[in-house]
């Protein structure tokens, strides 16, 4: 599979989950990994260009698609992505346990409306839970982010 | 958390897929794997096989099928939620399915995987009851069409057989007026209750251990639902009420 437009082996063990596979064996310890049954969102990569959960599949599952996680937004020492970028001016995170996925599933957000309503954003972030902000300055990054790519 | 051990088969068609579900035992079906990777995770569910069926091609059709909407087993619920088709011929499946968990959830999340699932609180089942749609199961032995109203068994069991997997789920083209509606804790989460209207037909869920069809004089009849931290018994049948009187009001 690739992951940030690298190419790495085959994952050994099928019972591996996708997430872990991201963390333990390529060390892109950028995705996070919370309730591990889908619900708070902060295991979000991209494949193929759409956010899923990597916690709800098996690596092996992965074998001949392109993922992106967080880490594959932004080279090191590069310019933030917008979407980072906005989350890093708004506020939009506090402790920063969620703000992986939330990222990934904005990204996955605009890339579907690139002008998104204010239902689309509540809709777009509605997957992942953040303990800290109150989703205030998150909406909030939304709109930025939709101003920095444009 | 690590699903238990299992041995993994990737078919690439069809026939290879149901002739392995017909010759391993205690194998599993995993489309979307968002609600059984779950499963899996707190292991409820030890299969001893996982057949994916994600690498098979060409079963992922949306279309229109004897005034219909047919969507084949790796029909994912987002493709569902952007098909133009759906939104024409059967508004109310392109309705509920936006109902189904989040857009992340739904770009694995298949149509098929959660009739075949049989959850009683979730959406699908319900809209295929209401609208008396049917699954086409396949196994090594041929296909045969499994009516809505014969496939809900029990809580997560449906008639399907071991050797069974669904390949194609068809809805009839929704009749106005339709409405879907649903009371749950936080967006997204399943649904305390809900209610699904196609015309004259009601089709409840979330309050017996599968979807049910009911008469909207009297729609909470012979219910008994169950009650736990998020809702007593009678909430549900409150809200089955209050949700029936919306969805005829239109």
């Amino acid at each position: 599979m690739k992951v940030n437009e690298v190419e790495y082996p085959a994952p050994a063990d099928a019972r591996r989950l996708l997430s872990d596979h991201l963390r333990h064996d390529l060390g892109l310890t950028g995705t996070h990994v919370g309730c591990e049954h889908g619900v708070c969102g902060c295991c979000t990569v991209l494949l193929d260009g759409n956010p899923v959960r990597s916690c709800l599949m098996l690596a092996v599952q992965a074998e001949g698609h392109e993922l992106t996680t967080v880490e594959g937004l932004a080279r090191s020492g590069a310019p933030l992505h917008p979407v980072q970028q906005a989350f890093h001016e708004t506020h939009g995170l506090q402790c920063g346990f969620c703000t992986p996925g939330f990222v990934m599933s904005v990204v996955g957000l605009l890339a579907q409306h690139p002008q998104p309503t204010a239902q689309q954003i509540e809709e777009g972030i509605a997957g992942n839970l953040c303990r800290c902000t109150g989703y205030a300055s998150i909406r909030r990054a939304v709109t930025r982010a939709v101003e920095l790519s444009k | 958390m690590k699903p238990p051990p299992f041995e993994y088969h990737a078919p690439t068609t069809l026939d290879e897929a149901c002739s392995l579900l017909a010759s391993l035992e205690e194998a599993k079906v995993l489309a979307g794997g968002q609600s059984l990777i779950p499963l899996l995770n707190f292991r409820l569910a030890r299969p001893r096989h996982l057949l994916d069926i994600n690498r098979v091609a060409g079963l992922d059709r949306i279309y229109e099928r004897d005034g219909g909407i047919a969507v084949e087993a790796l029909g994912r619920q987002a493709a569902v939620e952007d098909s133009d088709l759906v939104a024409r011929v059967c508004p109310l499946l392109g309705e509920a399915v936006r109902l189904v968990a989040h857009r992340v959830i739904r770009n694995r999340g298949t149509v098929c995987g959660s009739l075949a699932h049989a959850d009683p609180a979730s959406e699908l089942p319900a809209v295929l009851l209401a609208l008396g749609g049917h699954v086409i199961a396949q196994s090594a032995r041929g296909k045969r069409t499994i009516a809505a109203d014969q496939l809900f068994r029990g809580v997560f069991e449906t008639a399907l057989e071991t050797d069974e997997m669904v390949v194609e789920a068809w809805f009839p083209a929704s009749p106005q007026p339709f409405a879907i509606l649903e009371e749950s804790r936080r967006h997204g989460d399943f649904a305390l209750a809900g209610v699904v209207r196609a015309d004259t037909r009601l089709a409840l869920f979330g309050v017996g251990s599968t979807p049910v069809l009911a008469d909207r004089s009297d729609a909470t009849r012979g219910l008994q639902p169950s009650g736990d931290l998020e809702a007593t018994p009678d909430f549900r049948l409150h809200l089955v009420r209050v949700l029936t009187e919306k969805a005829f009001a239109a």
